[in-house]
């Protein structure tokens, strides 16, 4: 139980849970603006990485250096998971704006099983294995036995997309509209805001971060195939509720607080009981702040 | 300027608006009073496309709008005030103002007219960066009005702005109505359920009951008319 141990599991906790994090902003962001918990979108999240795994693969066959694969790469799977996450929407979503809740639902949990089974069809059910995109930075060499480059990029990465995030929704007209939308859609019509645009936007975003995960991920892990976004999907939704469903800060912050849990109880107690650790851990916070850490809580002012 | 042709409207099968027609000209202050429930904030919103018309025209400055999306509609001119003032709880007084000019391009004209209402209510100066959510019941609705001027409308819907406030401030939205449209020549469509008030500041008036425009005559002619006065006006 060393000190180097601690800050090992630490710094493969923040890892994990940036990753979670790329995708938990997409729940969230949705979620907030039109109340739906997108189940399709750990599929948005898959889609990307095998986009990355096609690119790759064919732009490797000219020899091109590793970061240019690793950047075309990054970039089409986000395109690729935009459009999809765009067209998702637009077919599954948007007719049924006006129905129960519960019909969108199972229109998206629908949508996720047709999207998986598309992969499954279209590629394989075979894991297929996910060429190393990110270098070993010869720079970093010295200190690569405390965090990897691997590790370091995917943090990194993740700080720079929230940054750009928090930039975009706080300060740009189109963050505040986006804001406004999720706050009162009829208010937001009323000054002119065009409310089915908001939401496809919001999707696009989401789509976006969930596709460089996606990308990061599959290159840290070295495969992939058509189940993974079930699984990474579940956990970033957990993150999600865990930080308050609705609110990008939580995100972030239920994916750091889920990835070090993971992590240390792995670490120091058995690896078996990974997912177990997990979902105890959000039963026990949900027990004590139902809307999550940063979640607000559903009175509504009469 | 507007013109309302046989409107009908419903919720589900529930009619709303039975043949509702109604012409506003440009510069007037017309108020269209009524119970709860007669169908009077359901006329704005068809006006605004939120709760479409289903038969019937409504016609802006001699085109056909009742077709067109909500933002279509504010970006001809039209803005409202809603019911209930509908301030973004979580945007700052400064990011509400921003929103009321969402389709305005000219940056600078922005910025002049900010200043200009946030000169004419101090209020909202002093707490520019509180969250909208936070204000009182009176300063939220200065804030709507505000939010409202900053599309510059050609005409502005006001949907109950005296609802819930205490009189004085009452009083005091009242006197900024007749000032937005004696100033900016902005027409102004009203709908109150404190008919005396808004009979005294409008032109002319329409008295609605269930769903349907049962009088309208100059508001100097409803305040003396008897059955408005014993219906609406409590005397």
């Amino acid at each position: 139980m060393s000190w180097d141990y601690f800050i090992e599991l630490f710094l493969g906790g923040l890892t994990r849970g940036s990753i979670y994090a790329l995708i938990a902003l997409g729940y969230t962001m949705v979620y907030g603006i039109i109340e739906l918990i997108n189940f399709a979108h750990g599929e948005i999240y898959m889609i990307g990485a095998f986009t990355a795994l096609i690119i790759a693969s064919v732009l490797s066959l000219f020899g091109m250096h590793q970061l240019v694969v690793l950047v075309l790469a990054v970039v089409l799977a986000v395109v690729y998971a935009c459009a999809y996450g765009f067209t998702v929407e637009k077919i599954a979503y948007k007719p049924l704006r006006k129905a129960p809740r519960l019909s969108v639902l199972i229109s998206a949990i629908g949508m996720s099983l047709f999207l998986q089974n598309y992969v499954l069809l279209a590629q394989t059910s075979d894991f297929l294995p996910f060429p190393k995109l990110i270098p070993d930075f010869e720079f970093w060499e010295p200190y690569s036995h405390i965090i990897s480059s691997q590790e370091l990029t995917i943090i990194a990465t993740t700080v720079v997309v929230m940054i750009l995030l928090t930039f975009l929704i706080k300060f740009t007209t189109i963050g505040k509209a986006m804001r406004a939308t999720a706050q009162d859609k009829i208010m937001a019509a009323l000054v002119g805001i065009d409310v089915n645009h908001i939401i496809s936007i919001t999707f696009i975003v989401g789509s976006a971060t969930a596709a460089i995960g996606g990308v990061l991920i599959a290159s840290h892990i070295g495969q992939i195939n058509f189940f993974i976004g079930f699984i990474a999907g579940i956990k970033a939704f957990v993150a999600a509720v865990l930080g308050g469903i609705g609110s990008i800060p939580g995100a972030v912050l239920g994916s750091l607080v889920l990835g070090w849990t993971e992590s240390f109880f792995t670490g120091y107690i058995s690896s078996d009981y990974e997912d177990v650790f997990a979902f105890l851990f959000l039963v026990f916070i949900l027990i004590f702040r139902p809307a999550g850490i940063l979640g607000r809580s559903q009175t509504q002012k009469v | 300027m507007l013109k309302l042709k046989n409107v009908q409207s419903f919720y589900g099968k529930i009619q709303a608006l039975k043949d509702i027609s109604l012409e506003i000209q440009a510069g007037e202050i017309i108020t269209l009073i009524g119970a709860n429930g007669a169908g009077k904030s359901t006329t704005l919103m068809a006006i605004c496309g939120v709760q479409p018309a289903r038969a019937g025209e409504i016609l802006f400055m001699g085109k056909a709008i009742h077709n067109l999306s909500p933002h279509a509609i504010v970006g001809m001119g039209i803005a409202q005030v809603p019911e209930g003032r509908r301030i973004f709880p979580y945007l700052s007084v400064l990011e509400n103002l921003e929103m009321g000019a969402f389709l305005r391009k000219d940056k600078s004209r922005i910025k002049q007219d900010m200043d200009y209402l946030l000169d004419l209510f101090p209020i909202l100066a002093e707490r520019r960066h509180q969250a909208g959510g936070t204000l009182s019941g009176g300063e939220q609705q200065m804030l709507a009005i505000s939010r409202a001027l900053m599309a510059r409308p050609k005409l502005l819907l006001m949907d109950e702005p005296s609802l819930g406030l205490a009189p004085l401030i009452v009083k005091q939205i009242f006197e900024i109505i007749k000032k937005i449209n004696m100033e900016n020549q902005t027409t102004i469509f009203l709908v109150e359920q404190n008919a005396n008030m808004a009979l005294r500041v409008a032109h002319r008036g329409y008295v609605m009951e269930n769903g349907r425009i049962t009088l309208t005559d100059l508001a100097a002619n409803l305040l003396s008319n008897e059955a408005v006065k014993k219906a609406y006006l409590g005397l």
